[in-house]
């Protein structure tokens, strides 16, 4: 029962996080700086978040680094996220065949 | 049946969110199975895990709560916690609200902040434009029921899949990643520099000493905000109004 008090407390203040600033600040920014720095947010989150983590997030660090290859390519030559999605696991299901 | 010009776009809107969000759930689900196998050993039940799961969203978030569980720890710690390791969904929610319609409803607002997930915050704002709030929906109509379900079979199963089935499907989030920030990186060489600064400051900092026990989220907070304010700084971007390009 007390790990459900838990659950909640938890869920209280994400949902918090989440939902103040959405809420509050609807005005848009006019500030040059703000809109750069807001610009270049998602792309630099999301690079963080991939390396290194991609090659940890496997068996062994070579399938998730030939991944990580194979995935950029494949992206590069205009396939969209599903499909990179998907060749990168076939990817790490075939490479760690063989190691 | 005739539907409006509008109806039409939302009804693709929804579809595309849906259709993207299947690799988030796929690598969701992997890392909830993951994060139910740790759980267990706290003496989470499945259905406290399918709940914490359904309700928050969130893999470090849960992770440390599970741990404090574990270890019957003060409320006031769990708040705590949470608040640090759930920092970045602040900064997230702040960007998101920019990318916003101003005109789009509190409801929708409050809805939209529910689904603030790195993964679903970062294909919802690489959308150009406004954000129409139906992606956003889309993309966790799939996703967080694969988290949710991924949590609970966790816990039941344990180590029951096969471990190489559970690190293959583990990179479909990455492979979404590299996907979303590949095609910007191709037009905008100051993005390319970005991202591969990213990669490489990422990189160091999870092996640097001291730097390297600091937890990801916050270490992903960190990078992110003195990347990004550094980028603005030196590569201003030109637009004005709304405007992202």
């Amino acid at each position: 029962m007390k790990n459900f008090i838990y659950i909640f407390i938890m869920a209280a203040v994400t949902y918090l996080i989440r939902v103040l600033p959405m809420t509050i600040f609807k005005k848009p920014i006019k500030s040059r700086f703000v809109q750069s720095f807001l610009y270049y947010v998602p792309y630099v989150t999301i690079a963080v978040m991939t390396f290194p983590a991609i090659i940890h997030a496997t068996q062994s660090p070579i399938s998730g680094g030939i991944a990580l290859c194979v995935g950029i390519i494949a992206a590069l030559l205009g396939a969209g996220l599903f499909p990179v999605a998907v060749i990168c696991c076939a990817v790490v299901f075939a490479v760690e065949f063989f190691i | 049946m005739k539907y409006s010009l509008k109806e039409k776009e939302n009804r693709s809107v929804l579809r595309q969110g849906i259709i993207d969000g299947i690799p988030i759930g796929l690598g969701y689900f992997a890392v909830a199975f993951s994060l139910g196998v740790a759980a267990r050993s706290e003496g989470v039940t499945p259905l406290q895990g399918f709940i914490a799961s359904l309700l928050c969203n969130t893999s470090t978030g849960e992770h440390a709560v599970f741990t404090l569980m574990g270890i019957n720890a003060a409320f006031i710690e769990v708040a705590l916690v949470t608040l640090i390791a759930n920092a970045r969904y602040l900064l997230m929610s702040f960007a998101m609200s920019q990318r916003t319609d101003p005109k789009t409803s509190l409801l929708h607002r409050m809805g939209m902040s529910f689904f603030i997930t790195d993964e679903i915050f970062g294909i919802s704002v690489a959308r150009q434009g406004y954000l129409n709030p139906l992606y956003t929906y889309g993309a966790a109509l799939v996703a967080a029921p694969c988290w949710a379900t991924g949590t609970a079979l966790g816990i039941i199963a344990g180590s029951a899949l096969p471990l190489r089935v559970v690190s293959a499907l583990g990179v479909a989030l990455y492979g979404m990643f590299i996907a979303i920030i590949i095609p910007p990186a191709k037009k905008d060489k100051i993005v390319l520099l970005m991202v591969l600064l990213s990669f490489g400051a990422s990189y160091a900092a999870s092996v640097l000493p001291v730097v390297r026990d600091i937890s990801e989220g916050t270490r992903t907070i960190i990078l992110t905000v003195v990347l990004s304010a550094a980028a603005a700084l030196i590569f201003p971007k030109k637009t004005e109004g709304e405007g992202k390009k």
